[in-house]
């Protein structure tokens, strides 16, 4: 076994495998750039090498620091986790030649597998079904039109050396194929340095299922079941889970089969995942393998009680795996959230930004992998992810409940995020129900998320919180000191709460250590609430169930994020609503005209120009964030009137990029 | 006497009535609230008590003998907001358009002159079309009593105007002299000269809302401190903020618990401050990991950006916050954020506030602009305000602190009486390299040996340990424990009494 390892890696992941190797015993290299320095990462390991600037091509992607590193630090073996250099055969083949361990697959097979061409055709081979489509390079838009409608629209534009989501596009008509090539030929150029794509037909319905595999350098191959992951947003997994709610027995084996003999032909060695899409009949079609951990392989541990990241290093180190198939046990349900620095209100796209509080949850089957610290900086240098949030639990309901109170009280201030959205999917009856498609956000949310409407009796319980914060506030401003004497001045108990246009009267009948009387649009309620002023946090009991709330004060009252939903709620005293309502609502500053952009960003091309006129859905311009090409486009008709911004200009968020008129 | 006491309810429902049914809906109408609903959303329920409804104006010219509506738009009294004592004014819009008449003014300063005799604020809530010209010279009479009672009662008691309508002409410096100003947008303007006059004179066309709405007063011009939605939220936030304010200037500051750990620690505010000098970072992170509860009321937030003020709490009680931004201008001090600061620390002073300064000034922000504009005189104002304080004084130096602008930031110098540098602090009289530039003049073409200098520069002066060796700082303290320091050194300085060499008044350089 070795007695150094360095990680080749930063946040959640460099966290959770340092964690593993400390368990084990294993000394632990961290490498970091200069946005690092204060990186938890950094912190954990017992040695910690700077490797360069913040940009990954100058530090996590620059091979000969780390090998350099390598050396300096006598790290016997590196740990790649996800992304960065965890697939790329020219970084294995760098530490081999340095003579030092890489904790993943052998170089042919990476390489294989790293081309998605060569990888179907070896698919195939292995007896591996795969989805109908054009294996090689499409070079012309005449080409792409042409296998297009021989495999028949919709089809699916994909590169060739991509992976996340990056350089894909759908198509289902021929314009749409020719937009959706150049922005895919773009973004795979600026993601990868390879602009190759080519064409497949595209499944409706799909669902992501894939195979977590195993194989020993002695030629043993498990498989350890599967994981669903067809929750995504911009073709990036946001929920997954093991089991798959859709799988049965037969087919759990036929694809973990078919995994395994993939697995055997590119005579892999590590842990490695076979991505299948799976259509509603339960048939599978081979997508790629991807030779590394997967960032959702937690839901795999959970299920299976294995530890991956140490099974990977067993592994490197020679070990032989140590059990057979027939010893790999499914063990409840587990499902994991990816909780992202993203503005589901702007279509998911990133944000940044330091985490100015933050808090993790904690509870029963709750694993909170994270690499961030309270104080920490989301940058666009590297994925906008936070964390990720696994419960476990007896069955498929169990999981879900314990992940959304996790959700619900999990603090994040800084940055936007995706909580309450991820909350939302919890609750989804189609989610619930598990009938899931890599469709179902776009389906079931749109393009844009800003919050649910809670029922009307957690719309109660909601303004009856606030009235009641709003109460104690108030009971607190009434003990200040200098009041005149003998004047003695009643909080007042009867409070109007404002949730847009909605009117919702509370009175507080009794507020003390047994507890909240509460009387919300005629209705009693009872409830504890543990919240003071200054807290973040509340804890709700009621009716029997603990909720957790976000909350943070607004002018005139609060806002209140809980099961996802998101309400700014002004609580007024009776007397200031009625007074409120005689004044006719303020007309809104029509702000539709102004395109301003989403996330900060560089501009790629303007494609309109001033006095234009377009149509609803008219593409803008195009701006490059996080490696993605982003076209914005007019969410109304008009005139553009004035244009802010050149190609090449750098932009901030929210920065104002057109006016239409 | 039964007779009498009908009379009375006639009369008190005829004063209660203002200008009229339909006035009040033309009020309304407008998103305004009518004086009477003001007052009742200002001050806690049944605490009013009015003075003079059934005042009347005494002209007979233009007809007005025949136009008397009792209380002559303007209501007066005294009430509480959360139980401490206020006097309150408002204006009447619905009553000759809230006109000034000589008795009008000679309401408002009744309960002036009360409120200076027993020590309780005033809050004037201004919805005046102007002058009652009818009345003539003695309308403006008025104006001029209301003036010198607010200049009397500065510093004495703390002074609030609301600007929920017109203030147009003259009438503007009642509140130009009160201590702080809110506006109301859509709803409230002030200027001098209206819109009418600007384009007969100078042929500009420009609206009410941009010559003098609150947005105007609040981002360009620095005469509002706050901008408010609408009337209700307004008047919610002028109780919130009357709440940190002391009732008079022998009075301490109000206290009300809290439910804040006054030694709560925040690690996170150790890795704020970037380790590239040249980066910046949020200063109103710190401040609302330090006050109680993060509950911060910031004042003038839209204007001269890279100062802040405002009031916080400590263990319950007010403290005044100032703070340099290094978001905004890298936190230079210049003529906008030198004027700001000094009128908030100087009423701090007035009314025994203790004030904690925040310091990341990297010096005066250099150009023609601002030494045309006069930087010399507005910078000295700040530093006049905060050598000439009196209340506690503590200071944090969280990174740089060059040259006059360090002086200036509430210094060891000019009486501070707890210095802080967190271990970031840079104290020196400039950056590293505009130093090495001016000693080490004839190596500038020599790059390497500049960015040697530099680093030499860098080691030797771009800490904190030079100004702790000679006292400047008294100790250099964790960023997460910074709460905990703030909150000790203010219940030693709770007792602190300073006075100044008697004098009739100081000369600040206005």
């Amino acid at each position: 076994m070795f007695d150094k390892i360095l990680i080749a890696n930063r946040g959640e992941i460099a966290c959770r495998i340092i964690r593993t190797c400390r368990a084990h015993g294993i000394r632990t290299v961290a490498v970091y750039s200069d946005a690092d320095v204060d990186a938890p990462h950094v912190e954990m390991a017992d040695e910690a090498v700077h490797i360069g600037p913040p940009p990954a091509r100058e530090s996590y992607l620059a091979i000969d620091r780390i090998v350099a590193a390598c050396r300096e630090t006598g790290a016997q073996a590196v740990h790649p986790g996800y992304g960065f250099l965890s697939e790329n055969p020219l970084f294995a083949e760098a530490l081999e030649e340095a003579g030092i361990v890489f904790v993943g697959p052998p170089v042919p097979a990476i390489r294989a597998m790293g081309d998605k061409i060569e990888s179907k055709r070896l698919a195939v081979e292995a007896g591996v079904p795969v989805v109908p489509g054009h294996a090689d390079p499409v070079r012309t838009e005449a080409e792409a039109l042409h296998i297009a409608r021989e495999i028949g629209f919709p089809v699916m534009i994909k590169a060739a050396a991509g992976g996340g989501g990056k350089g894909m596009r759908i198509a289902r008509t021929p314009d749409e194929l020719r937009a959706g090539l150049a922005l895919a030929r773009g973004e795979a150029a600026s993601a990868f340095g390879d602009d190759r794509v080519f064409i497949e037909k595209y499944i409706e319905e799909p669902r992501h299922v894939e195979i977590q595999i195993l194989a020993d350098g002695h030629g043993r191959v498990v498989h350890l079941g599967e994981r669903e992951c067809s929750i995504q947003r911009r073709h990036q997994k946001v929920i997954e889970e093991a089991p798959s709610p859709l799988l049965d027995a037969a087919t759990r084996r036929a694809m973990g089969e078919c995994a395994v003999a993939l697995a055997r032909r590119v005579g892999y060695r590590s842990a490695g995942t076979v991505e299948f899409v799976v259509d509603r009949d339960r048939n599978f079609y081979f997508l790629e393998m991807n030779t590394r951990l997967q960032v959702e392989h937690p839901v795999t541990e959970l299920v299976t009680g294995r530890d991956l990241v140490w099974d990977m290093i067993r592994i490197a180190a020679g070990e032989p795996l140590g059990f057979r198939q027939e010893d790999v046990r499914l063990d409840g349900w587990a499902v994991e959230a990816r909780v992202y620095a993203e503005d589901p209100a702007r279509g998911f796209l990133p944000s940044t930004g330091r985490l100015v509080r933050y808090r993790e949850p904690a509870g029963e089957g709750i694993r909170v992998d994270a690499g961030v610290v309270e104080g920490s900086e989301v940058t666009l240098f590297y994925d906008p992810m936070i964390a990720k949030v696994i419960a476990h639990g007896r069955d498929r309901g169990e999981a879900l409940d314990r992940l959304a109170e996790a959700l619900d009280a999990y603090v994040i201030r800084g940055p936007r995020h995706n909580l309450v959205f991820l909350r939302a999917v919890l609750d989804h009856p189609r989610f619930r129900a598990g009938r899931l498609s890599t469709g179902f956000v776009a389906e079931a949310f749109g393009a844009r998320f800003a919050g649910l409407d809670p029922d009307p009796a957690r719309m109660r319980l909601l303004a009856g919180v606030a009235a009641l914060m709003g109460w104690r506030e108030r009971v607190r401003a009434l003990a200040i000191s200098g009041r005149l004497p003998g004047v003695r001045v009643e909080p007042e108990r009867a409070w109007v709460v404002c949730a847009g246009e909605d009117r919702h009267a509370v009175t507080v009948e009794a507020d003390d250590e047994a507890g909240s009387r509460l009387v919300v649009d005629g209705e009693p309620l009872a409830l504890r609430l543990d919240w003071v002023p200054g807290r973040l946090r509340a804890v709700v009991e009621t009716g029997g169930r603990r909720l957790h709330l976000q909350v943070d004060p607004v002018v005139e009252g609060y806002r209140i994020a809980h099961g996802g939903a998101e309400l700014e709620l002004l609580v007024r005293t009776r007397r200031a609503a009625e007074y409120a309502d005689r004044m006719p609502p303020k007309p809104k500053r029509d702000t539709s005209g102004e395109v301003r952009a989403p996330m900060p960003g560089l501009v790629v091309s303007v494609t309109v120009v001033e006095g234009q006129e377009v149509e609803p859905g008219h593409e803008l311009l195009v701006l490059e964030a996080m490696k993605m090409q982003n076209v914005l486009r007019a969410e109304r008709g008009g005139r553009v009137v004035r244009l802010h911004v050149e190609p090449g200009a750098a932009v901030a968020a929210d920065q104002l990029l057109l006016e239409l008129g | 006497m039964q007779d009498i006491l009908e009379e009375l309810e006639r009369r008190r429902r005829r004063a209660r009535l203002g200008g009229g049914e339909r006035r009040i809906a033309a009020q309304h109408a407008r998103g305004k609230l009518t004086a009477r609903e003001r007052i009742e959303l200002l001050l806690d329920p049944g605490s009013f008590e009015e003075v003079d409804m059934f005042v009347e104006h005494r002209c007979t010219d233009f007809g007005m003998a025949d136009q008397r509506i009792p209380g002559d738009g303007v209501v007066t009294g005294q009430g509480t907001i959360n139980g401490r004592p206020v006097f309150v004014f408002s204006q009447d819009f619905t009553v000759f358009g809230g006109s000034l008449s000589e008795a009008h003014a000679e309401k408002i300063c009744k309960i002036m002159d009360r409120a200076m005799r027993v020590g309780a604020p005033v809050i004037g809530l201004n919805d005046s079309g102007g002058a009652r010209i009818q009345e003539g010279v003695a309308s403006l009479a008025g104006y001029a009593e209301v003036f010198q009672r607010n200049v009397l009662a500065s510093g004495v008691v703390p002074q609030i105007s609301v600007v929920m309508g017109p203030c147009a002409g003259g009438a503007v410096y009642s509140p130009a002299m009160t201590d702080f100003i809110f506006m109301v947008r859509d709803t409230s303007y002030m200027f001098v000269t209206g819109p009418d006059v600007v384009r007969t004179v100078t042929n500009e066309v420009v609206t009410h809302e941009e010559l003098g709405g609150a947005d105007t007063h609040t981002r360009r011009s620095g005469v509002a401190d706050l901008a408010f939605d609408n009337d209700v939220q307004a008047l919610h936030e002028v109780r919130r903020f009357f709440d940190f304010l002391p009732l008079n200037n022998r009075e301490e500051p109000p206290v009300r618990p809290t439910f804040d750990d006054p030694f709560r620690e925040e690690p996170s505010l150790d890795t704020l401050v970037p380790a590239d000098p040249s980066k910046p970072y949020d200063m109103m992170e710190v401040i609302l990991k330090v006050v109680d509860e993060g509950d911060f009321f910031e004042l003038q937030k839209d204007y001269a950006k890279n100062i802040i003020i405002g009031f916080g709490r400590i263990e319950g009680r007010t403290v005044g916050i100032v703070a340099n931004q290094p978001m905004v201008l890298a936190g230079c001090l210049d003529i906008a954020s030198s004027v700001k600061a000094a009128r908030f620390v100087r009423f701090c002073d007035c009314f025994n506030i203790p004030i904690v300064t925040f310091v990341d000034v990297p010096g005066f922000l250099p150009g023609t602009a601002q030494e045309h504009g006069g930087i010399i005189k507005h910078g000295a104002k700040l530093l006049f305000a905060y050598a000439e304080a009196t209340v506690p004084k503590v200071t944090v130096i969280t990174r740089k602190a060059y040259g006059g602008a360090y002086d200036v930031m509430s210094s060891k110098h000019l009486r501070g009486d707890v210095n802080y540098a967190w271990p970031t602090a840079e104290i020196a009289v400039m950056g590293p390299k505009g130093a090495v530039e001016i000693i080490f003049r004839d190596e500038k073409d020599d790059p390497e040996k500049i960015a040697r200098r530099e680093r030499e520069y860098r080691e030797r002066f771009a800490n904190p340990f030079v100004a702790a060796r000679r006292g400047f700082v008294d100790d250099i303290v964790m960023p997460h424990g910074t709460r905990r320091r703030i909150v000790q050194s203010l219940r030693w300085l709770r007792r602190k009494r300073v006075d100044n060499p008697w004098k009739k008044h100081s000369n600040i350089p206005l």
